[in-house]
């Protein structure tokens, strides 16, 4: 096949045999208010030199998040990514089509996919996990799908610690379905009752751990009002690295536990592709969405893997599949699962560790900076400032003196004016004492 | 207690007084092959005549058992969860899958009986 643009013969051949004159007659029932008036002022081509110098300027704009002191969080996370980990997820050994329907050429990626899901389990506590999904936000949205399923109830109430973009990915599934979703406001503070909104019809609580303005709360008591009032709790993820010190929400007795993998294995990338975690208890297994990698065992008795509990999948239980996602996202999940794998037990901890001493020394530098209040009483690697002014202002001062101070929070949810001088502020175990000096002075100046 | 009746998507059904036992014929579950899994209705859950009632799924295919009459479903087969192969093994007994109270007994008539269910069998398949 050719892969070059037609030629004005083309044009013309195709024209005379649907009979019209030019290209812009196809479009005269499009009223001319909606035309444009003249064609669009597009440079000609050029050649790969002048491309790549044209781009390379563009891209000079950006302030990237390497080289720079870096403090972005709210769902997406700088992390060091270990070189073997790019180097093992292009081996050819795990090079396969899209989706391993064929177990018999796909053992590798299935072997794989099953350990992450058993990653997955452990570090939720929870007792089965899918071989993942596009994202947090999405898998989220699917959670309360299910618990709409498991408890045939449909209303869902979204905690005001939920991160707002995950908010809206949840309502923008339960728009067109009789689905009900109560969204509570924004909860800087962390201080709502969210179990005082259940009543009889509630699906699921969905509650962020740590939220997002960075609050770590004991969710054990919600658990057990959800469960007394017929309803599962939802716990939701954003920060998978907090999962290496902090209780398992399963410990804590969520019933379905969701996350965004991208902290582990996977850069930042613009904010895409990432990993969505999905895990639940085994008694609801049969109304998790995605794809679930099984072991079994061959003809011959040899332990091998597959695809398993298909059936509640589009490909047979068309428009009754319990979701219309029948991939996964294969590679991040295979970055994921080797990450994981090098860091261990123990080296997962240490991570996450350092990931909160970092935060600690953060929010005692930035504490002592006039005009910056924090917020949190809790926190993993990431907490809220309430600063003197707009949060939007001081975080573009900031850029300009290349410092990526963190996120405002009305950059995220711009329709709460109650929450716009406030700053989310992320640390990890790549942030040093440099970095964090250099926002805690650039941040003083700006403030007075 | 009625004798059986049968439906043409393979259900079955008996009435005591006005409450109905239903579940899927002999054939049914030897088309099915393995039965691994019964998804039941919530006791108190209302189902119309050839409405979806439960799913039963098997090594080979997931399918839905449609509710022979309308009425309310008063209990389910909890045993199932655990043996779902008792479908296969006692598809007439020990397999049922639901009892639902009948909103209208005069529904029966619409019904296959014994011998007008083995017809449609030998004519259909």
């Amino acid at each position: 096949m050719r892969y070059l643009p037609l030629t004005q013969e083309d044009r013309r051949a195709m024209l005379a045999t649907i009979g019209v004159a030019s290209i812009d007659d196809l479009f005269v029932d499009v009223p001319p208010s909606a035309r444009l008036a003249a064609p669009v002022d597009l440079p000609l081509h050029q050649g790969e030199i002048e491309v790549e110098r044209t781009f390379r300027a563009f891209a000079a704009q950006n302030l990237g998040t390497t080289g720079v002191p870096c403090f972005l969080g709210a769902g997406a996370y700088r992390h060091h990514v270990p070189a073997s980990v790019d180097a093992l997820i292009q081996r050819g050994e795990f090079l396969t089509s899209y989706t391993p329907y064929q177990p018999e050429v796909s053992q590798g990626t299935l072997q794989a996919l099953f350990e992450f899901q058993t990653m997955v389990a452990m570090m939720t506590g929870m007792e089965v996990a899918n071989a993942s999904m596009y994202d947090g936000a999405s898998a989220t949205a699917e959670a309360v799908l299910m618990a709409n399923r498991v408890t045939r109830r449909t209303r869902a109430v979204l905690s005001g610690g939920l991160h707002p973009h995950y908010r809206d990915t949840v309502v923008t599934y339960a728009r067109y379905s009789d689905f009900r979703i109560e969204a509570l406001p924004l909860d800087p503070e962390g201080r709502e009752d969210l179990a005082a909104r259940l009543d009889g019809d509630t699906s699921c609580l969905v509650v962020q751990y740590p939220g997002f303005f960075g609050h770590v709360r004991d969710l054990a008591p919600l658990a057990q009002k959800a469960h007394a009032a017929g309803a599962l709790l939802v716990v939701v993820v954003t920060e998978a690295v907090a999962l290496g010190l902090l209780e398992t929400p399963g410990a804590m007795g969520a019933d379905i536990v969701v996350a965004e993998g991208q902290s582990l294995g996977i850069p930042l990338s613009f904010g895409g592709p990432y990993l969505g975690l999905f895990a639940t208890r085994d008694r609801y297994v049969r109304q998790m969405p995605g794809r679930i990698c099984g072991e079994t065992t061959d003809a011959e008795g040899r332990r091998g893997w597959v695809l398993t509990l298909s059936t509640r999948e589009q490909h047979i239980r068309r428009e009754k599949a319990t979701s219309n996602i029948c991939t996964n996202s294969g590679l991040c999940a295979l970055a994921f699962t080797i990450h994981l794998a090098l860091l261990g037990e123990a080296g997962f901890e240490r991570l996450a560790r350092l990931n909160h001493e970092a935060a600690i020394r953060l929010a005692d530098r930035l504490a002592s900076v006039k005009g910056v209040e924090v917020v949190n009483d809790t926190f993993f690697n990431e907490l809220t400032l309430r600063l003197a002014r707009p949060a939007a202002l001081a975080v573009d001062a900031l850029a300009d003196a290349r410092i990526l101070a963190g996120v405002p929070v009305s950059r995220l949810a711009p329709e709460d004016k109650a929450s716009e001088n406030l700053l989310l502020v992320a640390a990890t175990e790549l942030t040093t004492d440099q970095e964090i000096e250099a926002l805690a002075t650039a941040l003083g100046g700006v403030l007075s | 207690m009625t004798e059986r009746r049968y439906t043409r998507e393979h259900e079955w059904i008996t009435v005591d007084g006005d409450v109905a036992t239903v579940g899927i014929t002999d054939f049914a579950q030897e088309q099915l092959g393995d039965v691994v899994y019964v998804e039941l209705p919530a006791v108190g859950r209302k189902v119309t005549r050839g409405g979806e009632a439960a799913v039963v799924e098997s090594v080979k295919a997931a399918s839905e058992v449609y509710a022979p009459l309308s009425g309310e479903v008063v209990a389910v087969n909890e045993a199932l969860a655990q043996e779902p192969a008792t479908v296969n093994a006692d598809p007439f007994g020990k397999g049922w899958f639901l009892k639902m109270k009948l909103a209208d007994r005069g529904e029966l008539d619409g019904l296959m009986d014994e011998k007008a269910y083995r017809a449609f069998l030998a004519e259909s398949h």
